[in-house]
């Protein structure tokens, strides 16, 4: 760009009203605001600490108590780095299966319009209302030896409760509707202006999505990804009541935790629960890159 | 007739968006659907561009029956009323998008873009993303993008409605040169008797999903057919609106032509 054409391009932006630099206000600095604002901050900062950081820190202190090499024989014992792939596995079936589920189900209950609309949304909620342990047992009761579908199961040899498809349902049940929830706003409030020009034009479903709808909802879908996986990762109610606890076979990190802990092997538990800590907080980087990212786009 | 509807019946939940819908308009015509909101005019554009089903009746558009043929296949140009424009592309990107589906060339496309951006002065703004434009430019780019695969009839669904009333008349003025100019039929909706009365040939008036006339606008003006028509079209008040622009902005002579445009006697 030349000189003279960035001069009447910031001419149009700014004489068109639609100026993208918003001015950044100073916050009104009122002498009575001021003691309410260092009464919530404190307010805040000791709620965090008391609530967050103490018990991490009591995690890491305490696996750490008896040193490195306890440390790291826990962490890289046999049965924590099994139920450690388990929790991967888990959560990556859990983040896939949700990913195309809530883009297919954003996508019909954003464009389409039928009857039943909201019955369906509501559905599709019921995971974050129902305890995870009914949700466990729901499982149980339904793909269990004495459950409703349990003699079909058996009679064609396929495991379902106390065995890693088990483990794996339940996770993708009580995160079912992370994606969803993520992308449903966002693509509603698209319209479907933009895919019906689209469609006018001769372009089929797939190109509409890929070169309309999803540019549009890229950073939603990621972001509703990293929650999906987040809370995938820590499931421990639903698992804990499907899995058995069968060490090795169907334990999770979070259940192994447990173990340890009911084992009166405390540094070990501490130990393993560190490596969830970990595992969140990376989760809790890339979350922040993502809306960052996503801001800087807008 | 280059389009023409018959004996259309649509409705919503119940709700009567048309009723026995029946009218035609020429080929090289720019006719426009008046009525106040509500009374079915963007569902009658809509069921033209298949974006909508009637029930019954049939759509006619240059002689072939369309009720089952996709709106892609029906040789239109449809421009939204929030123009649509693909956010993340653009202006180029937009104006091309209809050419790249229908697999043009390269070559092809790149030429037809450059006719296009020209054909509405904004040949330097071809790189620009449709949230940097003003309200008139992106109905200038919605309204190239339409006309890129070189549709045979033009879809417009209130574009004026997003302007601000400033720049309003300068764009409608503009719109009927570029028609004009273009020589492509189309049809657009308004609930805005000025803006139908000033740039269509044609103005069909709607009223709760049904049509209550179709004529010039002198006809509409003159010899208003129904008692909502004569209601609706305030020959008076659009008189006197007339003369007031016309005192405020436009030469003696101007009033004149304008006087015995819009109803005089």
């Amino acid at each position: 760009m030349t000189k003279r054409e960035q001069r009447t391009y910031q001419q149009d932006i700014v004489g068109d009203g639609i100026s993208s630099i918003q001015k950044v206000r100073e916050p009104r600095r009122e002498e009575s605001g001021q003691g309410i604002r260092y009464l919530l901050i404190g307010i805040c900062v000791l709620f965090l600490f008391v609530m967050l950081v103490l018990p991490l820190i009591v995690v890491i202190t305490n696996a750490l108590r008896d040193g490195w090499a306890a440390y790291r024989e826990a962490v890289f014992d046999e049965y924590t780095v099994k139920a450690l792939q388990l929790t991967l596995l888990a959560a990556a079936a859990a983040v896939a299966v949700n990913t195309i589920f809530g883009v297919f189900a954003s996508y019909l209950l954003s464009k389409f319009y039928f009857r039943g609309r909201q019955i369906l949304a509501a559905l599709i909620d019921i995971p974050f209302s129902i305890s995870p342990v009914i949700a466990g047992l729901v499982f149980i009761l339904t793909f269990g030896n004495v459950g409703w579908m349990g003699d079909f199961l058996k009679a064609h040899g396929i495991k379902i409760v106390f065995a890693v498809p088990g483990v794996i349902l339940a996770t993708i049940f009580v995160t079912f509707p992370f994606v969803f929830r993520e992308l449903f706003p966002v693509m509603n409030a698209q319209g479907k202006d933009e895919e019906e020009a689209a469609a006018l034009m001769g372009a089929g479903g797939f190109t509409i999505f890929r070169r309309i709808t999803f540019p549009h909802i890229k950073w939603a879908l990621l972001y509703g990804v990293i929650l999906c996986a987040a809370r995938a990762l820590g499931e421990f109610g639903a698992v804990s009541v499907i899995s058995g606890h069968l060490r090795g076979k169907t334990n999770t990190l979070p259940l192994h935790v447990e173990i340890l802990y009911n084992e009166f092997n405390t540094t070990a538990a501490f130990a393993v629960s560190s490596v969830l800590v970990v595992l969140a907080v990376l989760i809790l980087i890339a979350r922040n890159v993502v809306e960052k990212f996503s801001r800087a786009k807008e | 007739m280059y389009v023409q509807m018959e004996h259309i019946y649509k409705t919503f939940d119940g709700f009567h968006a048309s009723s026995d819908v029946n009218f035609g308009v020429e080929k090289g015509q720019l006719a426009a659907l008046l009525g106040p909101s509500g009374s079915g005019k963007t569902t009658i554009l809509r069921m033209i561009a298949g974006l909508d089903r009637p029930d019954s009746g049939e759509i006619m558009i240059n002689g072939v029956r369309v009720n089952d043929l996709p709106g892609s296949k029906r040789g239109i140009g449809f421009v939204f009323q929030n123009y649509a424009l693909f956010r993340y592309m653009t202006v180029a990107d937009n104006i091309a998008f209809g050419l790249e589906v229908q697999k043009k060339s390269k070559k092809e496309i790149k030429s037809r873009v450059e006719e296009l951006l020209e054909l509405i002065s904004m040949q330097d703004l071809g790189k620009r993303y449709p949230h940097q434009l003003s309200g008139g430019q992106r109905q200038r780019v919605a309204f190239a993008r339409a006309l890129a695969p070189n549709p045979q009839l033009l879809l417009l669904d209130e574009p004026f409605a997003a302007i601000d009333a400033k720049v309003r008349r300068e764009l409608r003025t503009w719109l009927k040169g570029m028609i004009g100019r273009v020589g492509i039929t189309s049809i657009f909706v308004t609930h805005d008797q000025e803006e139908a009365m000033e740039v269509a040939d044609t103005i069909i008036i709607t009223n709760q999903g049904r049509i209550e006339q179709v004529g010039t606008p002198d006809e509409i003006c003159l010899h208003p057919q129904t008692e909502f028509v004569a209601d609706f079209i305030d020959a008076a008040r659009y008189e006197a609106l007339a003369a007031a622009r016309v005192a405020k902005e436009l030469s003696y002579s101007g009033s004149q032509k304008l006087k015995s445009r819009y109803c005089s006697h």
